[in-house]
């Protein structure tokens, strides 16, 4: 194949993967821009195959065979609940094939055209060891936010002493090393580089907190797109200078996203530790002399059964519990009784931007019953019921009344406004960030405690 | 006797040429030179051609990716996951030589790894998009 018809199939590749991203605009336009999207990346892939530098197909064929038959498996079985883990698995993958490919590039160099070994083009030799880094950082990242997000290891902030300095000595020697290498070309100095960026990806992530995962996985889906990025440039391919920069774009936006969602900076984030310094407030005064109205399944399947409107709000704990099936059944039932039922989402509502709308999806709650913040945060005042399912932080009022709180300034949703709020929780026990939740004491707050799924399954029992 | 003085004579001329040559030589290396250079600062380099499709591609998924409604960021993360495995094009050009190398390997393997993502990336996507119904 000419090299100007491979770079014009790479073109229409690229615009097939805009038109991917543009599609998800709405969720009727959405199926058809992943079409898109696999149209997209059967041209790239048809494309390199017919170009003259692959010749041998077997270990290619094998690859995909191999890789194809996992990634197919592993779709298939994943349970929605588990999605967060996933992406992260996944996003750990392209950071390794990124290393992968530029430990290539620099072993043969002329299959790509960029020079011959020990003479490589100097400006590819800095945009292949910024590849390399990036995508070294990228793997052992998501490894850690894996291993948090499966519960492999605790969610936990993993901090101590001289962390920061610790870090910003890697994040300099890195850069050093960057500079030496594109100076000397050295083998060692590409190893040492590898090294440095997989320990550096490692120790970045660990302090970082489980309930910090949204912005966590956007930033690492950032990672992996300007990873891609860099290995375009070494290899002066446009296809994967442009997917680079629309996936680097889309975490970039994403992680700006949540953390607007939690009014904390990124730098606040990736410095981690969040939530460690405030956990030992709820165990001080209040929990013990305050009083808290708590209710059967029965008294709050009677109080939504006479209620003209409820709006759900679901958290991590409903996805935790697993109980979005019985939740709708729950909203079902209600529906039948003449109850307008609505769902609120909170930005950074579960472990990965958008978690619980395809919770709500999977469950077959219609997505014009799913509102966002900004959509929905005004209703609360004309809402008989507010249904708190496994949500803490992300209702409570003193981010907007308490400049001391961790979570000051933070957009919650008015869940107090509404008459009567009922909140499904195992225990007294203050939520991520560490902050006891004033709500639960007032007059109008009714807590439910127990296991979510088992709560809504009595409610609907209730119901019946 | 005549010969000599004639030899002298042509080997002057001879000389002549010869450095009219040589002149005409600098000339034409000069103009070259020139118009190389004149190729390059129309052209760009290579580096400047490419950050030019980088920053353009970085705008549009900028404005592009703000129009994703929120309720879609899910799918979102897993379908820029799938793409960003595009990046298996190096892996192809790495695993395709005829001859077994490192280089070969280590495309072999970013081969596999990508078509993980591939394929789990965008059947994942499909699976999420399909649970997405509107009311009946």
């Amino acid at each position: 194949m000419s090299e100007n018809l491979s770079a014009f199939l790479y073109l229409v590749a690229s615009i097939c993967f805009i038109m991917a991203l543009r599609g998800l605009s709405s969720p009727d336009s959405a199926r058809n821009g992943n079409i898109f999207g696999i149209a997209g990346m059967a041209i790239a892939i048809l494309t390199t195959l017919a170009s003259p530098q692959v010749v041998s197909f077997w270990l290619i064929i094998l690859g995909l065979l191999i890789g194809g038959a996992i990634g197919t498996y592993i779709a298939r079985q994943i349970q929605m609940t588990a999605l967060p883990q996933l992406v992260a698995a996944f996003h750990s993958l392209v950071g390794l094939a990124a290393v992968c490919v530029a430990t290539a590039a620099f072993a043969a160099p002329e299959a790509y055209g960029i020079g011959v070994r020990g003479a490589i083009h100097g400006s590819s030799l800095v945009e292949m060891s910024l590849g390399l880094a990036i995508g070294a950082i990228t793997f052992t990242g998501s490894i850690v936010a894996f291993a948090k997000l499966q519960g492999l290891v605790s969610g936990a902030p993993l901090v101590f002493a001289g962390q920061h300095f610790l870090n910003l000595a890697i994040g300099i020697a890195i850069i050093l090393l960057i500079v030496l290498f594109t100076v000397t070309e050295s083998a060692f100095v590409f190893t040492l580089l590898v090294l440095l960026s997989l320990a550096f990806g490692f120790l970045l992530i660990l302090p970082i907190g489980g309930a910090d995962m949204p912005v966590v996985i956007s930033m690492l889906n950032s990672y992996s797109g300007w990873a891609a990025c860099g290995i375009g440039f070494t290899l002066s391919n446009s296809l994967l200078i442009i997917t680079g920069a629309l996936v680097g774009s889309s975490g970039a936006i994403l992680s700006y996203v949540m953390c607007k969602g939690m009014n904390r900076s990124i730098v606040n984030v990736i410095l981690g530790g969040f939530g460690t310094e405030g956990g030992a407030a709820p165990s001080g005064p209040g929990v013990g002399d305050r009083l808290v109205k708590s209710g059967s399944a029965e008294d709050a399947a009677f109080i939504m059964k006479n209620a003209g409107s409820v709006i759900i709000v679901p958290g991590y704990g409903m996805a935790v519990a697993q109980a979005q099936h019985a939740l709708r059944e729950m909203a079902d039932l209600l529906k039948k009784d003449g109850v307008q039922v609505r769902y609120a989402i909170h930005p950074v509502a579960g472990r990965m931007p958008g978690h619980m709308n395809v919770l709500l999806a999977e469950a077959n709650v219609p997505y014009d019953e799913v509102a966002e913040l900004e959509e929905i945060n005004h209703d609360f005042a004309q809402t008989d019921v507010a249904f708190v399912i496994g949500a803490n932080d992300v209702t409570n009022p003193a981010a907007k009344t308490d400049p001391q709180s961790p979570i000051y300034g933070m957009p919650i949703l008015d869940v107090e406004r509404a008459r009567t709020v009922l909140f499904v929780k195992r225990s007294m026990a203050s939520g991520y960030a560490g902050v006891e939740n004033e709500l639960f004491f007032r007059e109008n707050t009714m807590m439910l405690f127990g296991d979510a799924k088992k709560m809504c399954e009595e409610i609907v029992k209730a119901l019946d | 006797m005549a010969e000599p003085a004639a030899l002298a004579q042509r080997a002057g001329e001879l000389a002549g040429d010869a450095n009219t040559l040589a002149h005409n030589l600098d000339a034409l290396a000069q103009q070259l030179a020139l118009s190389t250079g004149q190729a390059a600062a129309h052209g760009g380099s290579p580096f400047v051609f490419e950050l030019t499709i980088f920053v353009l591609a970085v705008f549009v998924g900028y404005y592009v990716v703000w129009r994703v409604t929120p309720a879609l960021h899910s799918p979102l993360m897993s379908v820029t996951n799938a793409i960003s495995s595009v990046i298996i094009v190096g892996a192809l050009i790495a695993a395709g030589p005829p001859d077994i190398s490192f280089a070969k390997f280590m495309g072999f393997i970013a081969v596999t790894l990508a078509a993980v993502n591939i394929f789990g990336g965008f059947i994942v996507t499909q699976r999420m998009l399909a649970m997405f119904q509107r009311k009946k």
